[in-house]
C-alpha cells in the first residue's frame, strides 16, 4: 500500500435515510440470503472436515469412500502428543493392564507409547514467540504512533510510508541476510531472534493502526490533564492509554494472529529449540506417511485460538485488513 | 498538525515539568525505527550486495569474488526463471479475476442487510485468518483422490471418474488458485461492502427521480463509487499472491514437475537448498523491484481514477 492508496480509502460512511432506495425488496433479500447462505456452507466444509477428521481413528481417516458417520476417538489427539513403537503380541501380553484411557487407545494398535511427541514443545514456542512478539510490536507501535499523532515529527509522511513499505518487501528478499545475521549473532534458532523478526514484521502494521485509533482521541483530554498539572508522559499514561485500550487490544488480536500464523521465517531460521507449531505439523508422520487423523488434530489446536480471537476482532477486521485505512 | 494557541502555551508548560515533547518524540519514535533499519533496510541492502557476488552461505570459508552482473545475466539468460515467472503471473491474474468476482458478487447480495446477514458475514471471512501453510496442508488431503472429499464431491455431481489434482500437471496451477481464491475472496469481499456502504443513499434518489435503470444505477453509481477500494484489494492481494510462499509449498510443493514452481519457492530453493546465495539475491532484488515497480504504477493509476 501507499500513502496514495490510504488516502483513496478513506471514505465518509454512508448514512442511511429513512426512505431508503437501496432498500431491497423482501424478495430480492430472501435470494440473497440464500446465495450466501450457501456459500458459508460451501466455504466452511473443508474446516469442519478437518475438525471431524481430528476425532477420527486413523484407518478412518484415509478410507475411501470418504467417512462421514464414524465413533469418535481422540486416537488423532493422542498421536499427535506421543511418539509409539509397535510392540510383539508377547511384548503386550506381558504388560500389566492399561492405566490410563490413551494408553488403551494406543494399545489397541498394538503399540506402546513410547514418549511425548515434540508438539507440546512447538506449540509452547508458539505461544512464547507469538506472545512476545506481539508485546513488543504493541509497545513500540503505541509510543511511535502517539508521537506521530501528536506531535510534529520531522518527515512525518515520509517516515510513516518508510514503516509501510518495509512490509511490502517479499520476505524472502530479507531471508537471506537475516540468516547471515542470525547465524553469526547466535540468533539462530532461538526464541529472542523469531521475537524479533515478527515484531519488525508486526510494528509497521500496529504504528499504522494505532495512530488510527489514537487520532480519534481528542488531544483536549491531555491539555487539560496537563493544565491539571500532569507532564506529558503522565497525560500519556493515564489519560491517552486507557483511552486507546480498545485499539490497542484489537492491534494486539491482529499481531498475534501474523506472528502465530507466520511459516515462512519459522522454517528457515529454526530447527528444534525455537520451532514454532506450523512448520512442525506437516510433519507428523504415522506408520505409512502423514498420520492425517494426528494432522488434523494438530491444525485444529492451532486453528482454534484463531477462530476465537476471529470473532472477538469482528468489528475491527476491516480496519486491520487495510492497515487502519478504512474505518467503516 | 499542533497549532492551536493553547497546545503551544502548554508545550512550554511541559518543558518545565517533565520531558520535553522533542525528547519524547524521538524517544517514542527512535526504538521502533531502529528496529525497521536493522531487520529490514539493513538486510536488504546487504541482499543488494550479495547479488554481485558468488558468495555460498553453505561455504562461508570460500573466498568470495565479486562478479558484477553475472547473476543477474544468468536470470535474465535463464528459461526456468522464465517460465516460474509465467507461473505466478498465470495464478496471480487467476487468483485475483476469482476473487474480486465472488468477493464483489457477495458483498452487493450482503448489502442487502437480509436477517443475520453481519453473523455470515463473520462466518465468510474464517478462511482468510488462518495460517496459510496449514491451509495448504489440509487442501492436500481434502484433494486426496482416495480418502480427500473434493473429489468424492465433484463425482457426486458427474461421473468424471478418478483424477488427482494435484498430480495432473493441467488440474494443479488451478489447485492453488482454488485454494487462494477461497481463502481471499473473502478479504475482496469486505473491502467491496466498505465501498458499497460509502455511497450516499441522495446519489440513488436522485437516479431514481431521472429514471435511471437498476443496470444503469449499478453501472454509473454503484461501481464508480466502489471502484477505489476495489482497486485498493486488488493491489493489496496482487502483493501478497506475488509473495505467497507458505501455502503452495505445503500444498503442491511446486509440482507435479514444476507446473506451480511460482517464483518464491524457486527463490527459496535457489537461497536454501541450492545455497546458491548470491545468484537467489540477484532473483529477490529482481521480484523486489517487480512487486515495487509495478504497485508504484497502479497506484498512480489508482489517483486518476479516484481523481475522475
Amino acid at each position: 500500500m501507499d500513502r496514495a492508496a490510504a488516502e483513496v480509502a478513506r471514505f465518509p460512511a454512508g448514512h442511511s435515510t429513512a426512505r431508503n432506495p437501496t432498500e431491497s425488496s423482501p424478495a430480492a433479500k430472501w435470494f440473497a440470503g440464500i446465495v450466501v447462505t450457501i456459500y458459508a456452507v460451501i466455504t466452511l466444509i473443508p474446516v469442519g472436515w478437518i475438525a471431524m477428521t481430528s476425532f477420527k481413528d486413523v484407518t478412518e481417516a484415509v478410507a475411501y469412500p470418504p467417512v462421514v458417520f464414524f465413533e469418535p476417538t481422540l486416537e488423532g489427539y493422542v498421536n499427535l502428543f506421543t511418539t509409539r513403537t509397535r510392540a510383539t503380541p508377547e511384548y503386550m501380553e506381558s504388560l500389566p493392564p492399561p492405566a490410563t484411557w490413551y494408553d488403551r487407545i494406543v494399545r489397541s494398535r498394538n503399540m506402546v507409547i513410547a514418549g511425548p511427541s515434540p508438539f507440546a514443545g512447538r506449540f509452547l514456542n508458539s505461544v512464547i514467540i507469538g506472545f512476545g512478539s506481539t508485546f513488543l510490536a504493541v509497545f513500540l507501535g503505541t509510543l511511535a504512533a502517539y508521537a506521530f499523532s501528536r506531535f510534529r515529527v520531522p518527515l512525518k509522511d515520509d517516515l510513516m510510508f518508510f514503516i509501510l513499505s518495509t512490509r511490502m518487501m517479499p520476505p524472502i528478499a530479507v531471508a537471506i541476510p537475516i540468516f547471515l545475521m542470525y547465524r553469526q549473532l547466535g540468533l539462530a534458532d532461538t526464541h529472542l531472534g523469531l521475537i524479533l523478526l515478527y515484531t519488525a514484521i508486526n510494528v509497521s502494521f500496529a504504528v499504522w493502526l494505532l495512530k488510527g485509533f489514537i487520532d480519534e482521541i481528542p488531544r483536549e483530554y491531555e491539555e487539560a490533564a496537563m493544565i491539571d498539572g500532569y507532564t506529558r508522559l503522565q497525560a500519556f499514561v493515564k489519560v491517552v492509554l486507557p483511552q486507546a485500550a480498545t485499539g490497542i487490544a484489537a492491534t494486539a488480536i491482529f499481531c498475534l494472529i501474523t506472528a502465530w500464523n507466520e511459516y515462512a521465517f519459522a522454517l528457515l531460521l529454526t530447527t528444534r529449540t525455537a520451532q514454532t507449531a506450523p512448520p512442525f505439523i506437516p510433519n507428523v508422520i504415522g506408520e505409512g506417511g502423514l498420520d492425517w487423523a494426528a494432522v488434523s488434530a494438530g491444525t485444529m489446536l492451532f486453528l482454534l485460538p484463531v477462530m476465537m480471537f476471529t470473532l472477538l476482532l469482528r468489528k475491527h477486521l476491516l480496519r486491520g485488513i487495510t492497515f487502519g485505512a478504512v474505518r467503516k | 498538525m499542533q497549532s492551536s494557541v493553547p497546545a503551544a502555551r502548554l508545550a512550554t508548560h511541559a518543558v518545565s515539568a517533565g520531558l520535553s515533547d522533542r525528547v519524547i518524540t524521538w524517544l517514542f519514535v527512535a526504538p521502533t525505527i531502529v528496529l525497521l533499519l536493522a531487520i529490514n533496510i539493513f538486510p536488504l541492502f546487504w541482499t543488494v550486495c550479495l547479488s554481485f557476488t558468488n558468495f555460498r552461505a553453505n561455504q562461508p570459508g570460500r573466498a568470495v569474488e565479486w562478479v558484477g552482473l553475472a547473476n543477474y545475466r544468468s536470470l535474465f539468460d535463464s528459461d526456468a526463471v522464465w517460465s516460474y515467472l509465467q507461473n505466478t503471473a498465470h495464478f496471480v491474474v487467476w487468483s485475483i479475476t476469482l476473487q474480486v468476482l465472488i468477493g464483489f458478487g457477495l458483498a452487493l447480495l450482503l448489502h442487502r442487510q437480509f436477517r443475520g446477514h453481519a453473523t455470515l458475514t463473520t462466518l465468510i471471512l474464517l478462511p482468510m485468518m488462518l495460517s496459510p501453510a496449514l491451509v495448504g496442508l489440509f487442501w492436500r488431503y481434502l484433494f486426496d483422490p482416495q480418502a480427500g472429499i473434493f473429489n468424492y464431491a465433484v463425482n457426486y455431481f458427474g461421473n468424471f471418474g478418478t483424477f488427482s489434482m494435484l498430480s495432473s500437471t493441467k488440474l494443479a496451477p488451478w489447485a492453488i488458485i482454488l485454494v487462494d481464491t477461497w481463502m481471499w475472496a473473502p478479504y475482496v469481499m469486505l473491502l467491496c461492502l466498505a465501498g458499497l456502504r460509502s455511497v450516499p443513499p441522495y446519489l440513488y434518489e436522485a437516479a431514481e427521480v431521472d429514471r435511471a435503470s437498476r443496470l444503469q444505477q449499478f453501472w454509473h453509481i454503484t461501481l464508480p463509487m466502489v471502484m477505489p477500494l476495489l482497486m485498493v484489494a486488488v493491489l493489496f492481494r496482487a502483493i501478497e499472491c506475488f509473495k505467497v510462499f507458505d501455502m503452495v509449498i505445503e500444498l503442491t510443493s511446486g509440482g507435479p514437475g514444476e507446473t506451480t514452481e511460482l517464483a518464491s519457492l524457486s527463490l527459496k530453493r535457489a537461497a536454501f537448498e541450492k545455497w546458491r546465495t548470491g545468484y537467489a539475491s540477484a532473483f529477490a532484488i529482481l521480484l523486489f523491484v517487480v512487486v515495487f515497480g509495478a504497485s508504484n504504477l497502479y497506484v498512480k493509476y489508482l489517483n486518476r481514477v479516484k481523481s475522475r
